[in-house]
């Protein structure tokens, strides 16, 4: 489908963005992870994982090994199911590759070759490949920003299955959840959501986290209504920019059927169109990795921090519980010992749970600050450079055409 | 019957050419005045010498050419009536290459017309005068002989003597037609010849002349239409001719004359070109508007009506400004009317907006919404658009159904553009019929012009469709992009104000704002999208189709010209039967029926000549005003979105320390 070496001469460009979503604060060099490589298979997609460290856990200083999506989601859900991490934000598991719509587009585009030219039929496929290698590395970008994520948080980045994820250089064989797995997980969602609602209108006796969680409901939303509203305006640029390139090859078609000065007029708009075509698509996908990927990452990541003060709201509940429950006991006189051991196992966890929280949330606050702030500032510089290059593209094409008038 | 007798040259007083009168036949008697110049006419065609021509002043060429146009066939007619053998005839007929490649280097069919052009001022004023009102015409007549007395003596016994052989000038009058096929291909695309080419055009009223002499023998009544229609030209060539050379050279001259008729015919043609030339060099002088459109009436039978309103220093207007209301269907009916004269002939006649029951239904409706908001206005553009395409035609321009559509107060009501009524009917059922025969003829193309533009115009039209539903689909993505970046702009907005980190919070919101602007570019992108580009193409789709109704024309032209041929086939064959059956009573009757129906191929091929050239000459001014429009357009649709991207620019560079200032 496509070859290697195309997906590595596009790779470059787009490890920059990784970095660019992924801006963290540490600096440390003891931990680097990356994925240098990645190939797209049939139905998977075969990420090389390439890490670079000076801790004693491993046995070499650098090392790859190849890795699929479905043993990242494996590490995620280890790292979420571990209660020694329920004081901190899991960093959000990356989306599945999703290379249906393309691979369908291109299927169908094999099929009507015969219906159309072949000029439109190399433009298609061109734009098609395109389209498949940006989702590719968009896919990629997602995976190692997870990856990047875990190695620089303090904690998570000495857990045991991480390294074994990053070292251990045969098939992890972790499987997909069966069908039985899936409908556990189903109920645990229903359960944890509306457990969620109980929890969530539980008054905090905190204000920082009574704050962080009115704001994070609310952001979250809103932060999900952008993104999904910021998807459809960038699709319908994208389908304007594919109508600039069809009135552009349909212009080129008028143009060579005869060789008057209209003709050649048609010509000359047609190349115009060409180029503008290829900027208001370079728009697109612009503001698709600058803004749209940034929401959607966002997302995901409220959503996280939004599960962490859940796992403290359930905390606090059990401890409140735990209170009540010790109360009962110590009036009966019966069970106080256990009570009162249950009752400090619940205080050690929401209060451990509260500690790493408060930290966790002020971090989550100044990534997405930063995070943001790059964003932004690159969307508004690349949107000024390609209105710049289209206005000098109109100029010059106007100077052209009106010296012809 | 009687208009075309009023209508051709008065008689000559006898006294003046007693010789003439003896060459005449007694059919002939509407047409004796004519025989002087009869006499005339075969001078140029055969007998004189070119450079005569050049010799000879003014006058004599003027009427020359006009008399002929009387004369000739009718000449031919009585001519051919009383030739003794049907077998010269026949002869003649059959290999008419011959007369062909005699001819074509005769240089009648281009001489007059450099002279013509040399003394314009002069030359239409006499041609006017000859013919507008009899008096005149007889004066100048007389004014004529008797200058060239001398040199009248000198042709009038090669004419007598001419005469004897009667054959001898049909034979020229038909080659020379055929000759002028000939010349055609390479007239193409050298500007200098389009004069010749018009040349071309100006023996094409003849068969109207013939056909009305024709009909002094009775024979075909059917087409009186026609005919008469073709003499009521042939009697306003001159007026409007002469009034708009007088136009021409000076403007300040108010015009003397109104035109009373409509049709346009070939000779004022000649005239019209040069002024058409001069007119696309100059600014044209006439500023049509189409405004305030304003719903009249309640309910279903409610209707928009338009100011129309016109500002120009053409002459033949009443004042410099005035202004009319008209409803749609009144734009309708113009087109209605000047298509039913002026499409026939080969004229492009530009096709109105397309009626949308919908769309007006909606307005009807009255509801205030955006879409009856755009509807209205785009009709109103494509009103605009429709009726300065109409004026900008030179020959459109001159009928009278125009100018009382822009002057007159109030218009009779047009009824036949309802699309549910029973005029609506019989014109689908038109509509069907001419789909029909156009499937059934098969036209072998001799023109190679021809061929090609054909096969050019059908795949531009394919193309431009083709275009056009994607530019249609660019606007719909575009209107859907700023819906979408608006609804964005909200939901930023709202991220905004719910994000806690004050300096994110005001970037966003400014983000909010920026994307709010860029949803107006996008629209205004739409916008011109839509009026500049897609309406631009849909006019030209709807004017490519004119254009192939004026090749379809044509072909009926052709289809009746071999009609024709084929049945005068058929009269000889009868002819030769009844020679080998040796039936003299009925001999005659056959002959006569072989002269009439040579008459009628003559004619039709004429017209079919003459709708070529025509058809011809309006797709090459319909290629230039495309070429023009086209340009104009899309340059105003590059400058309008060279303005979006400098607001573009704008909006970014604002917002760009704002992001910068997050911290």
């Amino acid at each position: 489908m496509m070859s290697n070496l195309d997906i590595n001469f596009f790779f470059e460009d787009f490890r920059l963005n990784a970095y660019i979503l992924n801006v963290d604060l540490q600096t440390d060099a003891t931990l680097q992870v990356d994925i240098s490589d990645a190939l797209s298979e049939r139905d998977k997609v075969k990420f090389t994982v390439h890490t670079k460290s000076t801790l004693p856990n491993f046995k070499q200083n650098e090392f790859s090994v190849v890795r699929q999506h479905e043993e990242f989601i494996w590490l995620h859900d280890s790292f979420v199911e571990n209660e020694e991490y329920a004081g901190y934000i899991i960093p959000p598991s990356p989306p599945r590759p999703d290379f249906d719509a393309s691979r369908e587009k291109l299927q169908k585009l094999g099929e009507g070759e015969g219906s159309m030219t072949k000029e439109e039929f190399t433009k298609m496929k061109q734009e098609l490949e395109a389209e498949y290698l940006a989702i590719f590395k968009k896919t990629v970008a997602m995976h190692e920003v997870f990856l990047c994520r875990v190695a620089a948080h303090p904690v998570l980045r000495k857990d045991l299955n991480f390294h074994v994820f990053l070292e251990y250089n045969q098939d992890l064989s972790v499987r997909g959840k069966n069908k039985k797995e899936k409908l556990e997980d189903f109920f645990k969602n229903v359960v944890k959501s509306a457990d969620g609602v109980l929890v969530a209108g539980v008054k905090d006796v905190d204000d920082f986290f009574e704050h962080e969680k009115t704001f994070l409901l609310e952001y979250h939303n809103r932060v999900k209504d952008s993104s999904a509203k910021s998807d459809r305006m960038i699709r319908s640029h994208k389908s304007a920019a594919d109508d600039i390139n069809r009135i552009a090859s349909t212009l080129y078609t008028l143009g060579t059927q005869d060789s008057t000065d209209l003709c050649k007029f048609f010509l000359k708009v047609s190349e115009l169109f060409e180029k503008t075509r290829k900027i208001e698509a370079r728009v697109a996908a612009d503001e698709d990795l600058k803004l749209a990927d940034l929401l959607k990452y966002y997302l995901r990541e409220s959503q996280a921090a939004k599960d962490l003060l859940y796992r403290r709201g359930r905390a606090l509940v059990d401890y409140e519980n735990a209170n009540k429950a010790l109360d009962k006991a110590r009036a009966k006189n019966k069970d106080v010992l256990q009570a009162e051991t249950t009752q400090q196992v619940c205080c050690q966890k929401f209060e451990k749970i509260s500690e790493s929280a408060k930290q966790e949330l002020i971090d989550f606050k100044t990534r997405r600050v930063a995070a943001f702030r790059k964003n932004l500032v690159e969307l508004a510089e690349l949107e000024l450079k390609h209105a710049k290059g289209n206005l000098q593209l109109l100029q010059s094409c106007l100077g052209v055409l009106k010296g012809d008038t | 019957m009687a208009a075309s007798s009023e209508r051709s040259p008065p008689p000559f007083p006898d006294s003046e050419e007693p010789e003439l009168l003896e060459d005449s036949d007694e059919g002939a008697d509407a047409f004796t005045g004519t025989s002087i110049s009869e006499m005339d006419s075969p001078s140029p065609d055969s007998t004189r010498p070119p450079k005569d021509i050049f010799n000879e002043p003014l006058e004599d060429i003027f009427s020359d050419p006009l008399s002929n146009i009387n004369s000739e066939p009718q000449k031919k007619v009585d001519t051919k009536i009383p030739s003794p053998s049907s077998d010269e005839v026949v002869d003649l007929f059959s290999d008419p290459l011959d007369d062909d490649s005699e001819v074509i280097s005769s240089p009648e069919v281009q001489n007059p017309m450099p002279d013509l052009l040399n003394e314009p001022v002069q030359a239409p004023k006499s041609d006017g005068s000859s013919k507008s009102s009899s008096v005149k015409k007889a004066a100048s007549a007389e004014l004529f002989g008797d200058e060239d007395e001398e040199d009248l003596f000198k042709e009038l016994p090669k004419v007598v003597t001419k005469k004897p052989q009667p054959l001898g000038p049909p034979v020229d009058v038909f080659t020379e037609v055929k000759s002028d096929v000939k010349v055609k291909p390479q007239v193409k695309d050298d500007p200098t010849d389009l004069f010749t080419e018009e040349a071309l055009t100006a023996p094409a009223p003849k068969p109207s002349a013939s056909s009305s002499s024709s009909r002094t023998n009775g024979v075909h009544s059917e087409e009186h239409d026609l005919f008469s229609e073709a003499t009521v030209e042939l009697s306003l060539d001159s007026p409007r001719n002469d009034r708009k050379k007088k136009d021409a050279v000076k403007p300040s001259v108010s015009a003397p004359v109104a035109p009373v008729a409509s049709s346009s015919s070939k000779a004022p043609s000649k005239t019209l070109e040069e002024l058409e030339e001069e007119e696309s060099e100059d600014t044209f002088d006439l500023n049509i508007s189409v405004t305030n459109p304003e719903k009249v009436g309640d309910g279903m039978n409610a209707y928009m009506a338009y100011k129309v309103s016109t500002q120009t220093s053409l002459t033949m207007f009443r004042s410099k400004m005035f202004t009319v209301r008209r409803r749609f269907s009144d734009f309708l009916g113009l087109y209605e009317k000047l298509s039913e004269k002026h499409s026939q002939n080969g004229y492009i006649v530009p096709p109105p907006p397309e009626k949308s029951i919908l769309g007006m239904t909606k307005v009807k409706v009255g509801k205030e919404d955006p879409s009856s908001a755009e509807f209205v206005e785009r009709r109103r553009a494509a009103l605009e658009r429709y009726l300065q395409r109409v004026v900008s035609h030179p020959s459109l321009l001159q009928d009278p159904d125009v100018r009382e559509f822009l002057e007159k107060e109030e218009l009779p009501r047009a009824v036949s553009t309802q699309a549910l009524s029973g005029a609506g009917f019989l014109k689908m059922l038109n509509k069907a019929t001419d789909a029909v025969s156009k499937m059934t003829i098969k036209m072998n193309e001799q023109d190679v012009w021809f061929d090609e533009k054909i096969q050019d115009v059908e795949n531009e039209e394919q193309h431009m469709r083709k275009l056009h539903i994607m530019v249609e689909s660019l606007v719909n993505h575009r209107k859907e992009l700023s819906g979408n970046t608006a609804v964005f702009a909200k939901s930023v907005a709202m991220l905004g104000s719910s994000e806690d980190n004050t300096a994110l919070s005001r970037a966003l919101s400014q983000l909010a704002e920026v994307e709010d602007r860029i949803e107006q570019i996008h629209q205004e992108k739409a916008a011109n999208d839509f009026f500049t580009f897609s309406e631009l193409l849909a006019d030209y789709i709807r004017l490519l189709g004119a254009v192939k109704g004026c090749f379809d024309q044509r072909m009926k032209a052709w289809q009746r010209w071999q009609d024709a041929e084929n049945m005068l086939q058929k009269k000889r064959e009868a002819e030769a039967k009844l020679l080998w059956a040796n039936k003299p009573d009925k001999l005659q009757q056959a002959k006569d029926e072989i002269a009439e129906w040579e008459a009628k191929v003559t004619q039709y091929e004429r017209e079919f000549e003459r709708i070529s050239a025509t058809v011809r000459k309006e797709v090459i001014r319909f290629d230039k005003e495309k070429a023009r429009d086209f340009k104009r357009q899309i340059i105003k649709y590059l400058e309008s979105l060279l303005n979006s991207q400098q607001q573009l620019i704008k909006y970014w560079e604002a917002f760009l320390p704002e992001a910068k200032a997050i911290a």
